[in-house]
């Protein structure tokens, strides 16, 4: 345990785990006891193996460093606040290597996201007076496969937050299963509060941006809609961390094909009703399924509102193909 | 020049020669760093559809080099002749010489034939000539007019392929114009309204993708002949000034007034002719 700081001492042994703690819950794992004692936890284990690792990669360069052999990257010891190991990589004698996972000749396997494999595709989002409507497709596909024809990517938080993701659909539900938990951890503190859209995308920010800073990304680009306090809001968040509120939000294709359509309709009408919002993404919908080629005729729309969360039934478009009859052949 | 050691005088037409230069350069000095020049885009939006009574084509107005706007209030609806008119997006200078090679050609096939042209004529000869130079030149165009066995619309690309459709948009801006045109478009629209579907679909490039921008530009083909609106509608105004600049008359008192008059003597006066010849 020598490589742990003073401060990660401190905020380990407080209450057992720290749960405000920004990144927290993505830096350990989740501890099942509440409260429980200091001392020996399994996240601990793993940390010290990797805190091993360091002490023999240091031991072996500077042995090597004796023998003259290989120069190293960098003279005297780690540069400041980073952990790192060697390996032996291409080209050059040896690399510095952040990962520490990674050790030549036998390690612990990559664990970090190198491109998404199972993603979905755009999310929308539109606030109107009273609330706010998030709609994703059910497809998750694999490349260019339609493979999961019926999922959900439209999670609901609490009463008055949704989340709708786009990108990979695994780091997606790894992030249900975080934010689902620390609403439940919410909820046993018995204060009479729950966590607002604006606290839950400002935590979300500064999780993925912190996974981003560590390289090892959850490939989501996120839609946070709710309804708190009288407010409409609507946030977004993508995989590098870049977070902003809009009245219309899109993610994907839809950034390019529904966007400029839901502008222009707030630009004509600043504020909508529920009905015409819900009418607007539907639209938006059909033309999502007319030209994004990963899309899918099958979408479930939730409305936030004062009222609460309702995440509608999936459900398709009637789709026009009337123009085929005016196309015959190339020419 | 030495003939004997000077390369074989070209038969005319494109030199694929310098594409396999390009490629060889790229391949090879591009770990050193190399960087070929880029061609200037017109980075576009342009859109059309068919109608009641004819054709409506529409694009907007900028010209980029990059992240620069090389030109403002540029034309990107080319004519090609009387009855029919052609947008082109891409590199600017490939789509504005094809269409001015294509006008000659079919002017000089109109005048063989005694007949006015066809719109399939262009889509053919626009499609044998791109896919011949194998996507070099890139020019990606809508081709549209009024002829005699009816209304047409063609979108052409730049490796030679063709579809004819009742309406459609090319360039960067291509996605913001066609979920305009997805959502409104009906078959066999009245003019105006089709006038103003293709004018909303190039504002929606105009303001959604930033390669596109200043106005937006129609043409219109009907039974009457081609209209070109320039600067139909102008989406991106310059914004208005806010402040005065200008003192009105009278913010400065005048405390007294004084006239002199000067008078001055003529003392030499000195002609010179102009040759006119």
């Amino acid at each position: 345990m020598t490589a742990r700081t003073e401060a990660q001492e401190a905020r380990h042994t407080q209450d057992g785990c720290s749960r405000r703690g920004a990144g927290s819950h993505f830096s350990r794992k989740r501890h099942a006891q509440d409260g429980g004692a200091p001392g020996r936890c399994p996240a601990g284990a793993r940390r010290r193996r990797r805190m091993r690792v360091v002490e023999l990669g240091r031991a072996a360069v500077t042995k090597m460093e004796a023998a003259g052999m290989v120069p190293v990257p960098w003279a005297g010891g780690r540069a400041p606040g980073q952990l790192c190991a060697l390996r032996a990589g291409p080209g050059l004698g040896l690399q510095l290597d952040l990962d520490l996972e990674l050790q030549a000749g036998g390690g612990e396997p990559l664990t970090r996201t190198l491109s998404p494999m199972v993603t979905g595709t755009s999310v929308l989002g539109v606030r109107f007076d009273g609330g706010v409507v998030v709609a994703a497709d059910t497809l998750g596909s694999y490349g260019s496969l339609a493979r999961f024809r019926n999922i959900s990517r439209i999670m609901k938080v609490n009463d008055n937050t949704v989340l709708g993701a786009s990108g990979d659909y695994a780091d997606f539900q790894y992030l249900k299963q975080v934010i689902d938990q620390m609403v439940i951890d919410e909820e046993l503190l018995g204060d009479g509060h729950n966590y607002s859209p604006k606290a839950i995308h400002s935590w979300l920010t500064r999780a993925m941006y912190s996974r981003r800073c560590k390289m090892n990304p959850l490939w989501n680009t996120v839609v946070i809609g709710g309804f708190y306090n009288g407010e409409s809001f609507l946030g977004y968040v993508d995989m590098l961390g870049v977070a902003y509120e809009a009245p219309t939000l899109a993610t994907g294709y839809g950034a390019y094909l529904a966007q400029p359509l839901m502008r222009e309709a707030l630009e004509k009408k600043p504020i909508l009703t529920k009905e015409e919002a819900q009418d607007l993404i539907e639209r938006c919908m059909k033309i999502l399924y007319y030209r994004d080629a990963r899309s899918f005729n099958r979408f479930q729309i939730a409305v936030v509102t004062e009222k609460g969360v309702e995440v509608e039934e999936p459900r398709s478009v009637e789709t026009n193909w009337d123009i085929a009859h005016l196309i015959r052949g190339f020419e | 020049m030495d003939v004997a050691t000077s390369p074989p005088a070209p038969q005319g037409g494109f030199s694929f020669l310098n594409c396999l230069r390009n490629t060889a350069l790229e391949q090879g000095l591009v770990s050193q760093g190399f960087q070929a020049p880029k061609a200037r885009k017109t980075g576009t939006t342009i859109a059309g559809l068919v109608c009641a009574d004819g054709v409506v084509l529409g694009a907007d107005t900028r010209a980029t080099d990059d992240m620069v706007v090389a030109e403002k209030n540029c034309l990107k609806i080319h004519y090609l002749a009387p009855n029919i008119y052609c947008c082109g997006a891409g590199v600017a200078a490939d789509a504005e010489a094809t269409t001015q090679l294509l006008s000659s050609k079919l002017e000089l096939h109109s005048l063989a034939t005694g007949r006015p042209p066809r719109v399939v004529t262009a889509n053919r000869f626009l499609r044998q000539m791109l896919f011949r130079y194998q996507g070099h030149i890139g020019a990606s165009l809508i081709v549209a007019g009024l002829d005699s066995t009816g209304a047409h619309l063609y979108s052409v690309h730049p490796h030679g392929s063709s579809s004819r459709l009742p309406y459609n948009s090319m360039g960067s801006g291509a996605g913001a114009a066609i979920s305009v045109l997805e959502d409104r478009f009906k078959p066999k629209m009245e003019l105006l309204e089709a006038q103003e579907l293709v004018a909303d679909a190039i504002q929606a490039g105009i303001l959604g993708d930033l390669g596109s921008g200043s106005s937006v530009d129609l043409c219109v083909i009907t039974q009457d002949g081609a209209r070109l609106l320039r600067g139909y509608r102008t989406p991106a105004a310059p914004g208005k000034r806010l402040g005065r600049y200008r003192y009105r008359a009278g913010t400065t008192a005048v405390l007294s007034e004084k006239v002199e008059l000067r008078s001055l003597e003529v003392l030499e006066e000195h002609v010179q002719s102009m040759d006119v010849e």
